[in-house]
């Protein structure tokens, strides 16, 4: 900093006291004006709807990444607060999921975005918000799988356990099971579809996923494979009952 | 000497280097790029092709108007530590005060002629009426960015690093709003670094102009500020200006020359 200024300097008391005075009226006066100007707030209705991505990728200047970035906080900070009980809740979602898809447009590598509208922006209880939501999950998710299953893996949940819509959450597990073919996803994640047949009450449907997966090798851990082999013996046990009752 | 003469002496110097300097041709320049971009979107616009007119000019000759102003100011004041005017100047029996007041009435009447000149082709996409608060916006800002660059020079007495921090300022003047809005989520937090982030960016836009609400591209394609907004914006910009200048005479009468 010595350096910068490269100077000599003369004591305080050489400045003049109407100096030293202005400053400091000047600055008590600066924070009054700063105190009574009003603070900027992102209420739920401030969201404007968002540019075309080519406009956002010219006003980025050759960094859609980061302008990506700063976008997704942006609009994470709209309607939210620590502490409030619905954050979110009063957003126009057509809006978010319209700057959700110009932030992945941007940079389609990040997962912030996806795991916003997954695992925070599909948690309102609002079912039409929360379908929104998933949908836009399910969309981006298709043109991205191995990277993106994760999200849509939480989709299926919310859609299960959330919605009750389980005709939804199984069209979710059926994609993650066709379109993910990463090592890295468990397996879980490729039987998600027999555990909603088993609450759809399709047994049958269930056994025949199931006893395929067991039958395809696919499941190298013995003690996974035990697991899905009860799990298998217990559905047939239970499609007997139902075959002995129905009778 | 009298103070307030030679202060007039000085800022009437300030402006004729401003003449001198082909400042003026520099800002035509600006607006005649800033039209040409106007007409070739004016071509391709579908629909609102006035307002796209308006806000694209707009925004250009804002951001060119600032940039003038501070380079303008910081590379004049430069030449003369280099040229040893300021020496010269200095060593008359006149208070220092009267030259930084001089110099920063000469800049802001240079800064206010571009925000005049920069308004003015605006009129051929909006009513008048629309751009007159625009441009009193713009010659606030301009006369905060003169001061600012006055205080950045005198500190520093450097052309990159005075330029730097009346840029710094002025990107950080500009996007505190968005900064408070993105810290404001932790105000209610119990975490305690929620809440140091929020304090700390509160404590900062306390001692910055509120840019981002000045001088709106909105203005022009819907509605105007009211009298009181305006009102409130040279307000703030006079306190700033003071506070300004005061910090740029303790700072300048420090230095030992």
């Amino acid at each position: 900093m010595k350096s910068l200024l490269a100077r000599d300097e003369r004591p305080v008391k050489d400045v003049p006291p109407w100096v030293i005075g202005a400053l400091a009226v000047g600055l008590a006066a600066q924070l009054v004006v700063a105190a009574v100007r009003p603070a900027p707030r992102a209420t739920a209705e401030d969201l404007p709807p968002p540019p075309s991505t080519a406009l956002l990728r010219l006003a980025s200047l050759g960094e859609p990444v980061a302008a990506a970035k700063l976008l997704m906080l942006h609009l994470q900070s709209f309607d939210y607060r620590v502490g409030s009980r619905v954050p979110y809740r009063d957003l126009d979602y057509e809006r978010v999921v319209a700057w959700l898809d110009r932030i992945v447009d941007l940079d389609p590598l990040a997962q912030y975005p996806l795991m916003t509208a997954s695992r925070i922006y599909a948690e309102v209880p609002d079912p039409a918000k929360q379908r929104l939501m998933l949908d836009f999950v399910y969309r981006r998710y298709l043109e991205d799988p191995n990277r993106r299953w994760p999200w849509l893996a939480h989709a299926a949940y919310v859609a299960k356990h959330q919605l009750k819509d389980l005709p939804l959450a199984r069209r979710y597990a059926v994609a993650l099971e066709k379109n993910t073919t990463t090592p890295d996803a468990p397996l879980w994640v490729r039987q998600m579809e027999f555990f909603i047949l088993e609450d759809m009450n399709e047994l049958e449907a269930a056994k025949i996923l199931l006893g395929g997966l067991v039958a395809s090798g696919q499941i190298k851990d013995a003690r996974e494979l035990a697991m899905l082999q009860a799990r298998l013996k217990g559905l047939e046990e239970r499609i007997e009952a139902e075959k002995k009752a129905g009778k | 000497m009298h103070t307030a003469p030679f202060a007039t002496t000085i800022a009437r110097y300030t402006l004729l280097e401003a003449m001198r300097n082909r400042l003026a041709w520099l800002a035509l320049f600006a607006v005649a790029g800033a039209l040409g971009i106007a007409a070739f979107l004016h071509q391709v616009a579908i629909m609102e092709s006035r307002e796209v007119g308006a806000a694209v000019v707009a925004a250009i000759l804002r951001l060119t108007g600032v940039f003038i102003v501070v380079a303008f100011v910081v590379t004049s004041m430069v030449r003369e530590f280099n040229d040893k005017v300021l020496e010269i100047v200095l060593s008359r029996p006149v208070p220092r005060a009267s030259y930084v007041f001089g110099k920063f009435v000469g800049f802001s009447t240079a800064a206010f002629a571009i925000a005049i000149g920069f308004a003015l082709p605006l009129v051929l996409f909006t009513a008048g009426a629309r751009v007159m608060p625009w441009a009193l916006s713009l010659a606030c800002e301009l006369v905060v960015m003169v001061a600012v660059s006055l205080f950045c020079v005198l500190t520093l007495t450097n052309v990159v690093a005075a330029l730097g921090a009346a840029a710094a300022f002025y990107v950080l003047s500009r996007s505190i709003g968005a900064a408070q809005v993105i810290a404001a989520a932790g105000e209610r937090s119990a975490a305690w670094t929620d809440r140091a982030a929020d304090w700390t960016v509160a404590a900062i836009a306390r001692l910055l102009p509120a840019f981002d609400q000045w001088t709106q591209t909105v203005w022009l394609v819907a509605s105007g500020p009211d009298w009181a907004a305006l009102g409130s914006i040279a307000l703030q910009a006079s306190v700033y200006v003071a506070l300004i200048l005061a910090a740029a005479l303790f700072d300048f009468h420090r230095q030992n020359f």
